[in-house]
């Protein structure tokens, strides 16, 4: 039942609407200051990683894309708890989350 | 016994030189003296021995240079010439050190001073007791580096760094000839030793050119070495130095050391004439110009000084025409008198309270008896007065320069002239007429003290005592004993005839003539040399020395300093900035890059980025 939807819309509509999550998520990354939208920016990449090999194990009528989607979140997740742990501790460091403020290595 | 005595004659003065330099300083008073003092003696002591006994030691020691073709041994040689060295080498050197006791007592680095005295004792008896030419050479070097060390003693005063430093390098300049002899010697003869190459010199036809060259860059050594022209001005400057160190290096012994080796290697010379004829006429030039410039000088060192240097050019003279064993005569009885003449200025200069002009001193033989007496009997040895050992010397000289050419004669008469008219002019200065200086130098004036004297006494006996080895008619002892060792001996013997006869009156009017005009002048007319800026004309360019210090200045010392500004200026500031335009260069290439690293983590994170994404378009579009 799930080929027939991916036929109707078109595997290359999935493949773009992943691309342009990530994207985001990039410019996310890139371009924020604040760290906690810095880490919302990196499960938007995630997410639209896990988007595309859900689209594909669809396509290819093989569960193993979708049981790796499974391990990918898990470890998102385990991620983000430490990304969250090391945003703690920079805020307890400087007082911000700006990440800009964090130039002790220049040079 | 043997090993014995040459361990006891070469070692002991090396031994007190390292206890001197080593625990010197802690010794109490004249300890370190008497350290010197004990280790001269004994090697005195074994020369003596040694002589008494006829007992020509031939000992090597170890190889020190071994090709298959060419060897050195570190070996050493006494023979008769030899023999005669040792003996007023350390004799002499035992009576300067003495005298050095009393001289350098109130000197803080006295110990220092006898360490080099000893240091020179036995380098200078390496050179003299060396059976190749390359240990000579060792000796030879050592001396000149003790040379400079005695002088530049005083090294707080920047004149005497420099009298030192030049002595050194003029030196060497010698040495460099020197070494060129050697050299072409092994290169032609595969050996150096003494006793090999006057054998194969004798059998066979050698290389007359080669000869020859050596021959000359032998003599530059000795030029340098001995101090005559052109290498000669560093004696007067060497005056810079402590008395007892002028007597011993610069009159009796180091000086000396050219003309041992010319005589040493008198097989070499004797067939090479034109070099010898050389060498006759350098050691005139070199008489006449020290004699000329010694007659206006007013320090009483500078005064010895030139009249070493013009001794010397007489005795290259004597070497020479051939005359090889009046030259040693000459250098025996010129060893004696101009130590006694330095010390008798050293007691002089110490009792004057340093004081070396002598238009400050005068009238000083009332108060200084000992040190008048031996200096008169030592002035009129060096004019040669009949019957004292200058005169015979001398007068052997003369005549072996008559029988070859008379304008040499006529060069030695002249020089011998000038001589004794120097000679006296100095004593009547010095020790005559009525005192000159100041006061309180005045009431300083003593005697020098036994230790001071005793030497001077011993010098002026032997001034008059020693030509009684080398009469002229009846027994020459010396020519006896040189004979082994100078075969050309022989052909040189003149018999004592109406000649020598005539030439011998003729020497002694030259040196009653010097005696008339300096006393004419000094005693009768009383007249004191001017002051420093009232010469005139001839007087003023014989005074400054003809200017040849200032000559050398020009065209030695000054392009020196030229090529050294050159090289700072030019050189080193292009050098800089050769090299420095590698660091510019790497400056100019990462100041940009250096602003990547601004610490912010968005730019980090950016170039990881793009990072990835050339590198997966990479291996997915073009690979």
């Amino acid at each position: 039942m799930l080929l027939n939807i991916l036929e109707q819309v078109g595997v290359t509509n999935y493949i773009v609407l992943s691309f342009l999550l990530f994207v985001v998520g990039l410019f996310g990354v890139l371009y924020r200051r604040s760290t906690i939208v810095m880490l919302m920016s990196i499960e938007l990449m995630l997410a639209a990683g896990n988007l595309l090999l859900t689209v594909f194990s669809v396509y290819h009528q093989d569960i193993e894309g979708q049981v790796f989607v499974l391990f990918s979140m898990a470890v998102a997740a385990a991620e983000v708890a430490i990304g969250l742990a090391i945003l703690i501790a920079i805020f307890r460091n400087i007082g911000t989350i700006d990440i800009d403020k964090l130039k002790n290595l220049k040079g | 016994m043997e090993t014995l005595l040459f361990i006891l004659l070469l070692f002991c003065p090396l031994a007190g030189f390292l206890i001197n330099l080593s625990v010197g300083r802690k010794l109490p008073g004249m300890m370190s003296g008497c350290v010197a003092n004990t280790m001269i003696l004994l090697s005195f002591v074994s020369a003596l021995t040694l002589f008494v006994t006829n007992n020509f030691i031939h000992v090597n020691l170890f190889t020190w240079l071994s090709l298959d073709f060419f060897k050195i041994d570190l070996s050493f040689a006494v023979d008769h010439l030899s023999m005669l060295w040792l003996i007023f080498v350390t004799g002499i050197g035992f009576l300067i050190h003495l005298y050095s006791m009393g001289y350098m007592k109130d000197d803080p680095n006295k110990n220092l001073f006898f360490a080099y005295l000893n240091l020179f004792i036995f380098f200078m008896l390496i050179l003299v007791m060396a059976s190749n030419l390359g240990v000579m050479f060792i000796g030879w070097e050592g001396v000149g580096l003790c040379s400079y060390l005695l002088i530049g003693f005083w090294n707080k005063d920047q004149a005497n760094n420099n009298a030192a430093k030049k002595a050194f390098i003029m030196n060497r300049i010698g040495d460099l000839g020197f070494l060129i002899g050697i050299i072409l010697l092994a290169y032609e003869f595969r050996t150096l030793e003494f006793s090999s190459l006057s054998h194969l010199l004798e059998l066979e036809m050698p290389n007359s050119y080669i000869l020859n060259v050596a021959g000359i860059a032998l003599f530059i050594g000795a030029v340098g070495k001995s101090a005559q022209v052109p290498l000669y001005t560093w004696l007067p400057d060497a005056m810079a130095g402590p008395t007892p160190v002028s007597a011993l290096i610069h009159a009796a012994t180091m000086v000396t050391a050219g003309i041992y080796m010319m005589v040493k290697l008198n097989f070499l010379y004797a067939l090479t004439p034109n070099v010898l004829l050389g060498v006759a006429i350098i050691g005139g030039i070199t008489a006449l110009l020290a004699a000329s410039i010694g007659l206006m000088q007013n320090d009483i060192k500078k005064v010895l000084a030139y009249s070493t240097i013009s001794q010397l050019g007489l005795m290259f003279m004597a070497v020479g025409v051939g005359a090889f064993h009046v030259a040693v005569f000459h250098v025996i009885t010129h060893a004696f008198f101009k130590a006694c003449l330095f010390l008798g200025a050293g007691s002089v200069i110490h009792a004057m309270g340093g004081e070396q002009d002598i238009r400050r001193m005068g009238g000083l033989k009332s108060k200084m008896k000992i040190t008048h007496i031996t200096f008169l009997l030592a002035t009129c040895s060096i004019a040669g007065i009949p019957l004292t050992a200058g005169f015979f010397s001398k007068d052997e000289i003369m005549v072996s320069l008559f029988n070859f050419n008379f304008v040499l004669w006529v060069v030695g008469a002249l020089a011998s002239l000038m001589t004794a008219y120097y000679m006296f002019r100095v004593l009547f200065l010095t020790f005559y007429g009525s005192f000159r200086g100041t006061k309180e130098q005045e009431n300083h004036l003593h005697e020098s003290p036994k230790t001071m004297t005793i030497p001077l006494v011993v010098l002026g006996f032997f001034s008059i005592a020693a030509g009684y080895i080398g009469l002229p008619i009846g027994f020459n002892w010396l020519n006896n004993y040189l004979a082994p060792t100078l075969p050309n001996l022989s052909h040189m013997h003149h018999e004592f005839g109406s000649v020598s006869i005539a030439l011998m009156i003729v020497s002694t009017v030259i040196a009653l003539i010097g005696f008339f005009l300096a006393y004419k002048k000094y005693i009768l007319n009383k007249q004191i040399p001017l002051e420093d800026g009232q010469y005139q004309g001839l007087s003023n360019i014989i005074y400054n020395k003809f200017y040849i210090d200032e000559f050398y200045n020009r065209i030695f010392v000054r392009p020196c300093y030229l090529l050294s500004d050159l090289l700072q200026n030019i050189v080193e500031k292009t050098i800089k900035i050769i090299i420095n335009f590698g660091g510019y260069l790497s400056m100019w290439l990462s100041t940009p890059l250096s602003r990547l690293q601004n610490g912010s983590i968005g730019l980090y994170l950016f170039f990881f980025v793009v990072g990835f994404a050339a590198i997966v378009t990479a291996l997915f579009f073009i690979i």
